[in-house]
């Protein structure tokens, strides 16, 4: 570490600051590529390293934490200067984080959080899901502004901890609203299909759409389906039944532009960036970040400029 | 002969109807239809058109069960027919290109699974569950793993769109099952499939040429996938890789038993397959329509479906029967006695 420090140094008074961390390497063990959001967060950790000067080696795990585990060992073998670990699991993580740490190299988490004692990972980027379903609760309190609305709920798949979190968030934020009232909750799989499909049988039990006033779906996804079950029903999405959702994927933030939907909290793929700052400032001084570093849940509404954020993020592989 | 398939389609027609009922007792609204921008709108159009993907998936499943096989890919099929489809269209093709070029690929996909049950005798679960697992990932590289989305308004049309304000997808599977239906009933194709699933050996002996055959009949289960991942690309006007189908072989195979047709091959009813399929369905709109909390959803699908299959079950029929042929002069001799006292309470 010392060595690493003095050659830091030297390369810090040799170089401009801009370019303070040129010479770092940085391994990032990816779960896989599950969904768009994933391919995301890879192409954006990848632009973030490239213009902060990093050399970031990438590893596609494929959902399988023994590649996971192979590739932390790995990357300590070739001493790099820093491991980022999207772990596909909480658990099973405490031997090979203590090899990084016998070996001094700082782990940083990404978007999910482990079961290990906190002194083996140096922080933990996230965002809060519970929030998230706040951020859509408050929003829908505000424009509604005291009004009687009943809101059908699309959640995400029975028993996935984001499904939990962001149910009770909603919840949570609406509690003291009386005048807000969930009156139809079903899982529509985070799928598209299954958010049109349910919202089908919503709109059929409540007297042809006309007794429901809000729609609040965990991703944009059902979102989007939900919205072309909503137009085959003759009525106007976005007018007629109000739409939040979560994620911010490209589409949604089109439909938002287009006014069939009302607004998105963004569960950012930037999850590098505050990673990478936390790391830069560890590499300089040895200043500790905190154990959790909270991601930004931006609320996006028809107010925003949501065609900026789609050429944004249209090629992010969303 | 109409009656003989009417008594074999009974306990299918009964079980729909108290599903059905089910449906209207917790919702009176269900039977209720209505036009919508020129379309028809309804409870019962909803079943008949989500049912779609499992009916056709199911009419190829039958004939593939019946031969003794069982075909776990078709799920996997319709994500990549479904990918490629979209990929046509968003590549500036026209509709009926990318409908053939999924038809092709559901065909080859179909043919491969064929290939290693009939030609390199290799058991139909394993074999096909090669295609079920590779054919995801063949699926999310034609689609880079995105949802690919598409605005054709031809593609939209075969699953989201109506021809006469009835859905499309509606029209697809009947015709499909139509056709089907009347190939294997109208010409000895049907008895040479049966004949393969009984004993393949003898029908070999007896001059079929089984390993066309299976190969022809893996080969419809494909270009049956290809419609369903068709008619579910065009419903979402996206391909997702990811969950297209995504666990609907199971429905198909549970569709057909179901429907009656027993697992280890011979006498299959694809009409049976599909009264399957729409009992499936409206199991499911019952329990979206229930508004039950979503933890109770699997529960209550496995609790009907459990009924249902003890309600077909040999040994359970025989049961009712002996009942029925025990108390069949009980019941004449209660009528007789009610005729006398009306209003009276009989144990």
């Amino acid at each position: 570490m010392n060595i690493l420090k003095s050659l830091l140094l030297s390369a810090a008074v040799l170089m401009p600051a801009s370019a303070f961390a040129a010479n770092e390497t940085v391994g990032f063990s990816q779960i896989g590529s599950e969904s768009g959001w994933r391919a995301a967060e890879t192409s954006v950790t990848k632009a973030d390293a490239k213009e902060r000067g990093i050399t970031l080696k990438f590893a596609d795990a494929q959902q399988k934490q023994e590649n996971q585990i192979k590739a932390i060992r790995g990357f300590i073998a070739q001493g790099v200067d820093a491991i980022l670990l999207a772990p596909v699991v909480a658990t099973g993580w405490d031997e090979v984080l203590g090899e990084a740490k016998d070996a001094d190299i700082p782990v940083v988490l990404m978007d999910r959080k482990v079961d290990a004692p906190d002194d083996l990972y140096l922080t933990a980027v996230t965002s809060d899901t519970v929030h998230e379903g706040e951020v859509a609760g408050d929003w829908l309190k505000k424009a509604e502004d005291g009004k009687p609305c009943n809101v059908v709920e699309l959640q995400g798949t029975t028993g996935a901890s984001v499904t939990i979190d962001r149910k009770k968030g909603f919840a949570d934020a609406i509690a003291d609203a009386p005048n807000i009232k969930i009156i139809r909750s079903q899982t529509g799989d985070f799928t598209r299909s299954q958010g049109k499909i349910v919202m089908e049988s919503f709109l059929k039990a409540e007297n042809g759409g006309k007794d429901i006033c809000a729609l609040y779906a965990h991703n944009d996804d059902m979102a989007l389906g939900a919205i072309q079950a909503i137009k085959e029903a003759g009525l106007k999405p976005g007018e007629d039944i109000k739409i939040v959702s979560v994620d911010s994927v490209p589409d949604m933030h089109l439909a938002i532009a287009h006014g069939q939907s009302n607004a998105t909290v963004e569960l950012t793929p930037d999850m590098a960036g505050p990673a990478f700052t936390a790391l830069e400032a560890y590499w300089k001084d040895g200043t500790m970040p905190p154990k959790w570093i909270q991601t930004k849940s931006t609320l996006y509404t028809q107010d925003s400029d949501n065609m900026a954020a789609y050429e944004r993020k249209k090629d992010l592989g969303y | 002969m109409i009656r003989a398939t009417i008594r074999r389609i009974l306990p299918q027609l009964v079980i729909l109807a108290l599903v059905l009922g089910l449906n209207f007792a917790m919702f009176p609204g269900f039977f209720h239809l209505e036009m919508h921008n020129g379309r028809l709108f309804g409870n019962i159009i909803d079943v008949l058109n989500r049912g779609a993907p499992v009916a056709l998936l199911s009419v190829g499943m039958t004939l593939v069960i019946a031969t003794r096989g069982i075909d776990l890919s078709v799920g996997a099929v319709m994500a990549i027919t479904g990918a490629v489809a979209a990929s046509v269209v968003t590549e500036g093709g026209s509709w009926i290109m990318a409908l053939l070029a999924a038809l092709g690929a559901g065909a080859l996909c179909g043919i491969w699974n064929g290939f290693l049950v009939a030609v390199l005798r290799i058991q139909p679960i394993v074999a096909t569950l090669v295609l079920m697992v590779a054919g995801r990932g063949i699926a999310q590289l034609l689609t880079k793993g995105a949802i690919l989305t598409f605005n054709d308004p031809g593609l939209i049309r075969l699953g989201g769109g109506t021809i006469l304000s009835v859905p499309t997808p509606i029209w697809i599977w009947v015709t499909l099952a139509v056709v089907v239906g009347l190939v294997v009933r109208r010409t000895a194709l049907g008895l040479l499939i049966e004949a393969t699933g009984i004993n393949e050996r003898s029908a070999r002996l007896a001059g079929i040429n089984a390993k066309v055959l299976l190969i022809a009949v893996y080969l419809v289960t494909g270009l049956c996938a290809a419609l369903a991942g068709i008619v579910v690309t065009g419903d979402i006007r996206g391909a997702d890789a990811n969950n297209a189908g995504l666990w609907m072989e199971l429905d198909a195979i549970l569709a057909v038993v179901i429907g009656g047709n027993s697992l280890l091959g011979g006498r299959f009813s694809i009409t049976a397959s599909l009264l399957g399929a729409l009992i499936i369905q409206s199991v499911n709109s019952a329990i979206l329509l229930s508004g039950m909390p979503v933890e109770f959803n699997l529960v209550i699908k496995a609790i009907i479906i459990i009924a249902i299959l003890v309600i077909q079950s040999p040994r359970v029929k025989h049961s009712i029967y002996l009942l029925r042929a025990s108390s069949g002069p009980v019941l004449a001799r209660r009528a007789v006695a009610a005729k006398g006292a009306v209003g009276e309470d009989h144990p």
